[in-house]
């Protein structure tokens, strides 16, 4: 099976995070940038898959130059290549434009199945599976928080607020999966020195044949206005528990009338 | 006035989610609201009408409702073709945000997630970065596309006589690639539902064990409150995974949020700091949730949580 796994390189949500002044997008370049959390497990799940039914694994990403740190990461873990798609003009593209470079991409790389986490920490908008599959004209599942191959033939376990759903579907497919799905590889040594001679093509917006004015800021069809920082929480009364911190805590709660 | 189309989010058990009804609010101000409704729409339209909305397009049949997304995003896909609304709103939840990203495409069209307010000309607000940021954007090609946080606003009632309008949708086979075969509930009593309740209790890794829970539900009973527990007690097996709040988990911004053994990690506070009114039970009075929470007690939850119960208890 020839599985692409989508990668995404973030700030680290734990540390802190801002929107550029200049241009009101991400701030990419000073912060401290990780993979997304959420991609790991997509990677987890396409090794566990070609283990057990062979194929080969692509890691895609799109975004600047600094990313390949986060490629060379996925890597480690152990897909076979990487696919990184870099181009200036790239910067400050929306979702509806980044959906159109990633369907782009995985048009040259003939996949049967393409997994990714099910959102970023960045902006957890959690559309572009579904934006992917509306370009390819393929199947999407969704929010799995367990994938079964057989064949051709996937089925997945969708979490939803009440419970979940049984998903089902023929390859090709975008499949989106939960951190409840398996539980990560850390890279070992060896992998993390195969890594670095792992190859890594790189894509332009030309090699994709996608005039650079239709995405990035030029051609993104929503526009930050404005940003401000919330003013963080400041803490109010605490106190020890003494024999009565269970009444007391009720007496509050009686007071801002919750009780 | 145009017509705002708001893709009502229900379930069998609920009805319509609150969240639908901060969309009809929402949609007053923009234009004239006109739900959408997949499904069976019988026992939604009192609660629809009440709240304000002037039409209900219904689409029902296997066609929309055993696939998954696809068809509904072609189905309001074609509404909009139809009716050239303001504006298209829909819920900030998986399949709300799903839609609107296929609408997005199919339209070539901006959409904004995860908004707490729109402007009467489409200009959203949203929270971003787990509560430290406030962004007001714009769509700048086509009509506003937005996803709309549930907890945003009142709902306010605005009664109205919707007529209800058959909507016919034509799928393609694309549409029809991933089927919906089953669909398993597991809920967990009549409590509200995480996202939308007005009060949250949650536990974290302090709780120690699945079964010392029933203390958190209890208290969440006593208050009508929704259970949530954070990502270590979830990864501990202790509560099922749809009630985790945090960055990996639900968002959620209730009027009180009850945190009972959470230290408080940043992942934690990126689902629950945007809540009104914060409290928190730790035995560690060093523990990070302390810094934002409006009243915290440094205790033994095992203590403090039955005799909080209790003393409700008596209050009512």
């Amino acid at each position: 099976m020839n599985i692409v796994v989508l990668v995404k390189q973030v700030p680290d949500s734990g540390a802190e995070r801002t929107l550029s002044s200049s241009d009101n997008t991400v701030e990419r370049a000073s912060a401290s940038n990780v993979i997304n959390e959420m991609d790991e497990y997509a990677i987890e799940e396409a090794l566990k898959i070609k283990e057990a039914h062979g194929g080969e694994v692509t890691v895609l990403t799109m975004g600047p130059a600094g990313a390949t740190e986060s490629i060379r990461k996925a890597l480690s873990m152990g897909p076979d290549k990487a696919v990184h798609v870099q181009d200036d003009a790239l910067h400050g593209s929306c979702a509806v434009a980044t959906s159109k470079v990633l369907a782009a991409a995985l048009g040259t790389l003939n996949a049967d199945l393409v997994l990714c986490g099910a959102e970023s920490t960045d902006g957890r908008v959690q559309v572009m599976p579904h934006m992917l599959a509306e370009r390819l004209g393929i199947a999407a599942l969704t929010g799995a928080r367990k994938l079964t191959v057989e064949g051709s033939q996937l089925t997945a376990e969708r979490q939803t607020d009440e419970g979940y759903e049984v998903v089902t579907a023929p390859t090709p497919a975008v499949v989106s999966v939960w951190d409840t799905i398996n539980e990560p590889r850390y890279p070992s040594f060896k992998g993390i020195m195969a890594a670095k001679k792992k190859p890594v093509q790189a894509l332009s917006l030309s090699d994709l044949g996608i005039d650079a004015s239709s995405v990035g800021a030029a051609g993104a069809t929503s526009e930050v206005l404005e940003y401000s920082k919330r003013p963080p929480r400041s803490a109010g009364t605490k106190i020890t528990d003494e024999g009565e911190g269970g009444a007391q805590l009720v007496a509050y709660l009686t007071t801002e009338k919750f009780v | 006035m145009a017509e705002v189309l708001v893709v009502v989010e229900a379930s069998p058990a609920a009805g319509v989610k609150k969240v639908t009804l901060e969309m009809l609010t929402i949609a007053r101000t923009i234009g004239s609201p006109s739900a959408v409704v997949f499904g069976d729409a019988a026992a939604l339209t009192d609660k629809l009408a009440e709240y304000g909305a002037e039409k209900i397009y219904n689409a029902t049949g296997d066609d929309v409702e055993n696939y998954l997304v696809a068809p509904k995003a072609t189905a309001v896909a074609a509404l909009v073709q139809q009716v050239q609304p303001a504006a298209v709103l829909l819920a900030s939840t998986q399949e709300g945000k799903e839609i609107a990203g296929r609408l997005a495409v199919k339209l070539d069209n901006g959409l904004l997630t995860d908004a707490v307010d729109v402007a009467a000309d489409g200009t959203a607000t949203q929270v971003v970065f787990a509560g430290a940021g406030i962004v007001k954007s714009k769509v700048t090609r086509g009509l506003p596309i937005v996803t709309i946080r549930p907890n945003s606003t009142t709902p306010e009632p605005a009664p109205a006589t919707p007529a209800i309008e058959p909507l016919a949708v034509t799928v393609s086979e694309s549409d029809k690639l991933t089927k919906v075969v089953e669909r398993v509930s597991e809920q967990k009593g009549s409590r509200p539902e995480l996202t939308e309740a007005s009060i949250v209790v949650s536990g974290g890794r302090g709780v120690g064990n699945a079964d010392n829970f029933k203390l958190v539900e209890e208290l969440a009973d006593l208050l009508g409150a929704a259970v949530g527990a954070s990502r270590a007690a979830v990864d501990s097996g202790f509560y099922p995974h749809q009630f985790q709040v945090g960055q990996t988990g639900k968002t959620v911004s209730p009027q009180l949020y009850v945190a009972l053994g959470i230290s408080g990690a940043i992942q934690h506070r990126a689902g629950m700091q945007t809540s009104k009114t914060i409290v928190a039970v730790n035995k560690d009075a060093e523990a990070p949730i302390f810094e934002l929470a409006d009243y915290g007690v440094v205790g033994d939850l095992f203590k403090v949580v039955p005799q909080a119960a209790d003393e409700i208890r008596k209050r009512k």
